[in-house]
């Protein structure tokens, strides 16, 4: 019982996700029925200022895109249990308070680590 | 089961169906004529006119456009992943369409009152990278691989002290539910504390949003429009619909968040008696007209200053601030 009443309030998301994506769907699918293609090998080559590409773009590239993500994952981690430490920080009460602060403490010094080690730094 | 009740159960289907297309039309309009109101302004303060041809004073410029766009030319490139590719705007489009679900735009008036808004809210805004991306990526273009790259990191980078502020704001309201952080009480103390983390949420939505000055994925004296470079008619309208619906969002977030949603402004009880859609209206469009405002403003920022604002200075600062808030709302044994 408790369950379907919490899954009927998703079933308009769910409807609505349907909807958002056959809409957007039909507009591209729509256009390309309409519209007059006339592709052409010159008209359909990668775009690089006019001249013929060099090389395929699956390559290498600079590794600190790499390093933006990792970080990244290690603070969203972290404000996925910043959400419900907040909604129950009521109930824990200092204790609570107490341990994330030491969680976050471990974190900012990983932070300061990254910082002096210079992974942030884009020259 | 009864045909009373089977009757009941259509209906209910009905009504929600049309909410949602109202939501859409809503939300297409909104987009259109914040693509006009964008001319306009940008216009106005360069001491230009704008659009003024098509219909009167232009109105109908939106129209024209999509019209246009819808009857061009698809180009796929022979060398890119055609499924991905295509897909990319669509997914970029549909999610910023669905996450109007939570929104609440009045007092009784959202489509899923579910209890955890702003997460879902959150989610969903993170979704968008993966159009991003697969689309930098589908491409198989050096631009728009670039462009897509530093689209992600950009907005994965402010993502976090979006979070980190949002975690501020649900630590003063109590509720994940959008309804009841529009409804929580906000003394005057409240309303000053979170007035900086109001102002860091506004700069990193321009960010997520890839807007000016943070519109580096598409700095079209560098790469040439990013990840969009490939991309043209329908497929690229999607991308620029989804970036301004995007914008709508991120607006709407802010009004639901910080500025009190569809409750009159400064709690003027004497108002009530106005739509609380208008209002809410109202908020989104300033906080709209900030976006143009600044994109006819401020310069381009580069990668590194961005990448500096958003770790060095921003997330330290967003951490420090949850860190306070909690501090003192269990110090005043405050918390709701």
């Amino acid at each position: 019982m408790f369950n379907e009443t919490i899954l009927i309030e998703y079933l308009p998301i769910l409807i609505f996700i349907v909807l958002a994506l056959g809409i957007s769907g039909a507009a591209v699918i729509g256009s390309l029925l309409v519209a007059k293609q006339k592709p052409d090998p010159d008209k359909n080559a990668a775009y690089e200022c006019g001249f013929d590409a060099f090389s395929d773009t699956r390559g290498k590239f600079d590794v600190r895109f790499y390093l933006v993500t990792l970080l990244f994952i290690i603070f969203d981690l972290e404000i996925a249990f910043l959400f419900p430490w907040a909604i129950s920080l009521k109930d824990i009460g200092m204790f609570g308070f107490w341990s994330m602060m030491a969680f976050l403490g471990v974190l900012t010094v990983g932070f300061i680590y990254e910082w002096k080690k210079g992974a942030l730094d884009w020259e | 089961m009864s045909i009373d009740r089977e009757i009941e159960m259509f209906l209910a289907f009905a009504w929600m169906l049309g909410h949602i297309i109202v939501l859409i039309v809503g939300v297409l309009l909104g987009v259109a004529y914040l693509t006009y109101a964008e001319r306009k302004v940008l216009g106005a303060m360069q001491r230009r006119q704008g659009p003024m041809t098509v219909g009167p004073w232009g109105l109908l410029q939106p129209i024209a456009d999509g019209v246009k766009l819808f009857s061009k030319e698809t180009i796929i490139p022979s060398q890119a992943n055609k499924i991905v590719f295509l897909l990319a705007p669509v997914i970029l489009f549909a999610l910023a369409l669905v996450a109007w679900a939570v929104i609440p735009v009045d007092k009784d008036w959202v489509l899923a009152n579910i209890n955890v808004g702003i997460l879902y809210l959150f989610a969903i805004s993170s979704l968008g990278v993966y159009g991003i991306i697969m689309a930098g990526w589908a491409s198989n273009s050096r631009y728009a691989f670039l462009g897509g790259l530093r689209s992600a990191s950009q907005m994965v980078s402010y993502e976090v002290s979006m979070g980190l502020i949002i975690v501020c704001v649900i630590l003063c309201t109590g509720s994940l539910n959008l309804q009841e952080i529009v409804l929580a009480p906000r003394p005057i103390w409240m309303q000053i504390w979170l007035f900086p983390m109001f102002i860091v949420f506004l700069i990193s939505i321009l960010a997520e949003c890839n807007r000016a000055p943070f519109d580096l994925p598409e700095g079209e004296s560098e790469i040439t429009g990013g990840f969009m470079v490939e991309y043209s008619a329908m497929t690229f309208a999607l991308f620029f619909l989804g970036e301004y619906a995007n914008m709508i969002l991120m607006s709407a977030m802010a009004t639901t968040l910080f500025l009190g949603g569809w409750l009159p402004p400064f709690g003027m009880w004497f108002l009530d008696f106005v739509p609380g859609i208008v209002w809410f209206g109202l908020k989104t469009c300033a906080i709209l007209f900030f976006f143009l405002w600044a994109r006819a403003t401020l310069p381009r920022f580069r990668y590194d200053q961005l990448m500096r604002l958003g770790w060095k200075i921003f997330l330290p600062l967003t951490l420090l601030w949850v860190v306070g808030t909690a501090g003192l709302l269990l110090a005043f044994d405050a918390l709701p």
